[in-house]
């Protein structure tokens, strides 16, 4: 469903097919549409096929990395005698995406279910949930979930019955984007400043607390269940394209289409169809420009690239960008580029976490100097400054904010490099910048 | 068997370092230095500062050395075209926001910035019309201002309080560019170590109020010495501008203190400077004290061991050497001697982070040395035996009133010092010699542990250390006998030491064994 808008035959709903469902949200509601059968199931599972099951559909993470998901299940240790730890990130805070929301919101049994699924697979017991800080309505809803899944036995010491403890604990996040980085999250949950921690070490090795962990998104771990019921081959089925790419994404659209919501599509959907059909196309009058198809960080893809590319990792890889996310950020004609990408990198400087040198310095450099050619102060040499200091920025920190600051002044500069000269030449007039 | 080793080539030059060792110290085995600011041997590394970024070939990206262990058949690029690069780039960003006010600022000439800079920064900035990041100066500590405007953000300071002090009162505040230092609102940075943070500050944004805009870095002659502080023995610099002692640093030594000295050591030094000391040999002669050549002073002093009879109290200070403290009891051998050495006591301060470093009670740096060379009476014991004394040889003891009154009453007195007593009445010489600052010598720590201490400072006027004038008063004793012309050669002749050498000791001391019968 492209919530909030009503169903699209485009669409595959799995994950979504209870958005807008408010009795899902509930115990009661959830397991009347078949909820936590599939944790039923999984109880009845060794770690090892539960694994193997995850790795069989294909499921790769939603987060943005598009890691395979059962392989990095498989990376934990066995009877290594320490506390395994399930981590799953919700700091949804990618501009742009909004798809982890309308699960939290909609479907939060789903997700706990996940969760509970998640740590069967991985030999923990304890799943800390860490939450957007802006996703205070989300937040109420998943932790009322967790209440009542404690209330109906369906989490803590005995869980369903199975003389087995899970535990689901919601954390709530103070609002910084870094806190998505998934050690950033682990320092954020231990109580410390959230900081990107170097790796090696590995989650698998030494995440949360400093024991083996794993961190997944929330899209990854909604869909487990749907894989535990219906099978891997069911959902690596789900594919119009890559075999590589499989199952259904959740991609939120924003920007200048007629609806902008969250819809769920099978991977490799061609991205015009999603933008033109789904969508509803563009407002009267108004033509595609560009799409960042994949939460801010990824390049930036014109319309012509767009054309005929599908949506699933390999397609927008060859394309000249990456699925990201899902996060998809439409852009009509009517886009000054050279603002929106001073926007972007306004955003990363405020969100720097400040220890890697190239990043504290380059991203507020560098949104300073497309705040000066927005205001008709820059100079012919600036946009050759500008790549050079995004490629001082680009592999050199410990995270990779650093490069997502750089990668649409990158392939902003390349693509629309005439909207930067009109710029500098005198030929546009200066765009208003606050501050 | 041998600690496994790894074999791999650093700019060209093939080294063989033990397995686990960070890429920045095995480049140091190859002679290359890795530019860097956050890593710091004593702390753990975080990798921030992107500085010591390095190619090492058939790897995807540059790694940082100072968190990237050694690998068998590396080959390390660290002068590379794309590694240089990358450090002027960092550099590039690390000036951004740094004020350049050098002129002005005391980390000049020793400044990190400034060095890697001059090395292979760029002489220009692209960072042109914008002004830099302003934040206010901060009273950070008794002896510590932050200026926010030239920090780094290293978080060498952050770490040292965490993970050394293991008294976290800073840490990183705001984000971006806007970051800095900050401090716990409810507290200061008043531990007893605190001091370390302005050591470990790459350029200078933390100081000390104490040597603020003292001197200039280049103006500063540096001398290995020992802190005369207490039985630890940390290892120290001393620095001096024309001759004055303008401050205390730690110099490393990892089997003593690391990198680091406490605070009470470190402000240790104004009695260096004393202006009124005693700059010529007195001799008592028709009821009075008159100046002579040290020849005179000399045989004075032979004239009077050699004149006493019953028992002689050895009082010796707490900063005297071995040196001096052996050839006192060599030049009183054979007597009945009772030897004690002043040792004032104090707080404790450990360093948590570190094992065995610690402020000590006792502030006697050559307490052992003392016991060692047989010195070893109790202090309260000796001065009882004052008013029986046929002689009381005083070595730049420090003494409280009662305990001068007691020596005024004594019946012989010579009185080798840095200072005039005029508490101690009459005695029959006073003797000019040098402090631990002015002199070649060796103390001994609570470990046992021989270090040696050079001259950092000219000595005032006729001052000499205190061995050549005891050694010189011994060899009067007999013709054969022949006084040592150096403190190495008067150090190689005591015998408790086992025939060490100064040499032997170098600049990081030896431990040497206890005698038996040496608790």
């Amino acid at each position: 469903m492209g919530w909030p808008h009503p169903i699209h035959p485009g669409e595959t709903p799995v994950l979504s097919t209870h958005f807008g469902d408010p009795e899902a949200r509930t115990h009661a509601g959830w397991v009347a549409r078949g909820g936590y059968a599939a944790l039923r199931q999984a109880l009845a599972m060794t770690p090892e096929a539960i694994v193997e099951e995850v790795k069989a559909s294909g499921l790769r993470g939603r987060g943005g990395a598009g890691f395979p998901t059962g392989m990095k299940w498989s990376f934990m240790p066995k009877d290594d005698g320490k506390p395994h730890y399930l981590c799953c990130n919700a700091d949804e805070s990618e501009p742009g995406t909004f798809k982890d929301r309308e699960i939290l919101r909609w479907t939060p049994h789903a997700l706990i279910e996940g969760c509970a699924i998640a740590c069967l697979g991985i030999r923990a017991e304890t799943c800390y949930i860490f939450v957007r800080g802006e996703y205070t309505e989300p937040a109420d809803i998943l932790e009322a979930a967790v209440a009542e899944a404690y209330a109906a036995g369906t989490l803590g010491a005995d869980a369903l019955g199975s003389g087995r403890r899970l535990d689901v604990i919601v954390h709530r996040g103070a609002g910084a984007y870094i806190c998505g980085e998934e050690t950033a999250l682990m320092n954020a949950i231990e109580g410390k400043r959230g900081n990107p921690r170097i790796k090696p070490p590995f989650p698998a090795v030494a995440g949360l607390f400093g024991m083996p962990t794993t961190i997944n998104n929330v899209e990854t771990l909604a869909a487990v269940p749907h894989i535990l019921v219906r099978g891997a081959a069911w959902y690596a089925g789900l594919s119009r394209s890559s075999p590589k790419s499989t199952g259904t994404k959740l991609i939120s659209v924003c920007g200048h289409v007629r609806r902008p919501g969250t819809y769920e599509i099978t991977m490799g959907l061609p991205m015009d169809e999603l933008i033109f059909d789904l969508c509803g196309g563009m407002h009267d009058g108004r033509s595609l420009k560009a799409v960042i198809p994949g939460g801010s960080s990824v390049p930036i893809l014109t319309a012509a690239e767009v054309a005929g590319c599908p949506t699933d990792y390999e397609g927008i890889a060859a394309a000249g960008s990456l699925l990201g996310s899902g996060g998809m950020i439409v852009m009509d004609d009517s886009t000054d580029m050279v603002f929106q990408i001073m926007r972007l990198a306004r955003f990363y400087a405020h969100e720097s976490c400040a220890q890697c040198t190239n990043c504290r310095e380059g991203t507020a450099w560098t949104t300073r100097i497309l705040e000066r050619i927005l205001r008709g102060e820059g100079s012919p040499s600036d946009l050759d400054l500008l790549l050079d200091i995004a490629d001082n920025m680009t592999g050199r920190t410990i995270c990779v904010l650093s490069d997502s600051c750089a990668t649409p002044v990158i392939s902003g500069i390349r693509k629309f490099r005439g909207e930067f000269d009109a710029y500098l030449s005198g030929d546009r007039a200066p765009a208003l910048v606050e501050a | 068997m041998a600690d496994p080793t790894v074999r791999l080539t650093i700019d060209g030059t093939s080294v063989e370092v033990p397995k686990g060792t960070m890429l920045i110290e095995a480049a140091k085995q190859a002679g290359v230095v890795v530019p860097h600011y956050c890593y710091h041997p004593s702390l753990p590394s975080p990798a921030v500062c992107r500085m010591c970024l390095v190619e090492v070939e058939k790897l995807p990206k540059m790694v940082p050395a100072c968190v990237t262990p050694a690998g068998d058949g590396q080959v390390v690029h660290v002068h590379s075209p794309a590694a240089q690069k990358a450090r002027e780039g960092v550099l590039e960003f690390l000036l951004i926001n740094h004020p350049l006010d050098c002129p002005i600022c005391d980390q000049a000439g020793e400044c990190e910035l400034q060095d890697f800079v001059f090395q292979e920064g760029q002489a220009g900035t692209r960072y042109a019309d914008y002004p830099k990041r302003y934040n206010p100066v901060e009273d950070f500590g008794p002896d510590v201002l932050y200026i926010p405007n030239r920090c780094i953000l290293c978080t060498r300071c952050v770490r040292f309080m965490d993970h050394v002090a293991e008294t976290p009162v800073l840490t990183v505040a705001e984000r971006g560019d806007r970051a800095f230092i900050g401090i716990d609102p409810a507290h200061r940075l008043d531990h007893p170590w605190s001091g370390n943070v302005v050591d470990l500050c790459p350029v200078g944004s933390l100081v000390s109020k104490d040597f603020l805009h003292k001197a200039r870095a280049w103006d500063l002659d540096k001398t290995a010495s020992i802190c005369p502080g207490c039985t630890q023995g940390c290892n120290i610099m001393i620095d001096t501008r024309d001759d004055v002692v303008v401050r205390l640093r730690p110099r490393p030594n990892l089997d003593v203190n690391r990198h680091f000295m406490c605070d009470t050591g470190r402000a240790d030094y104004r009695w260096m400077n004393r202006g009124d000391r005693q700059e010529t040999p007195l001799v008592a002669r028709e009821g009075a004290l008159h100046p002579v050549e040290w020849d005179a002073a000399i045989a004075t002093l032979a004239r009077e061991v050699e004149a006493t009879a019953g028992r002689t109290v050895l009082l010796v200070g707490r900063r005297s050497s071995c040196e001096a403290i052996g050839w006192a009891m060599r030049l009183l051998e054979g007597r009945d001697v009772l030897a004690t050495m002043a040792v004032p006591m104090g707080d404790t301060a450990p360093l948590a982070g570190i094992p065995d470093l610690a402020l000590r009670a006792e502030r006697a740096p050559n307490l052992e040395g003392a016991r060692r060379l047989g010195a070893s009476a109790r202090w309260v014991d000796a001065l009882e035996m004052v008013p029986e004394a046929d002689l009381v040889l005083m070595l730049d003891a420090e003494l409280s009133d009662a305990d001068a009154a007691t020596i005024a009453g004594a019946a012989r007195v010579i009185h080798l010092t840095t200072v005039a007593d005029p508490r101690l009445g009459r005695p029959l010489a006073v003797l000019p010699v040098t402090t631990m600052a002015e002199e070649t010598g060796v103390f001994v720590n609570r470990d046992g542990r021989a270090q040696r201490f050079l001259p950092a400072r000219t000595p005032p006027g006729m001052a000499r250390p205190a061995w050549s004038v005891l050694a010189a008063a011994w060899a009067e004793g007999a013709p054969e006998r022949r006084a040592p012309s150096t403190a190495a050669e008067a150090f190689a002749m005591l015998e408790p030491f086992g025939g060490l050498t100064h040499r032997d000791l170098g600049f990081g001391g030896r431990t040497v064994p206890a005698p038996a019968g040496v608790a």
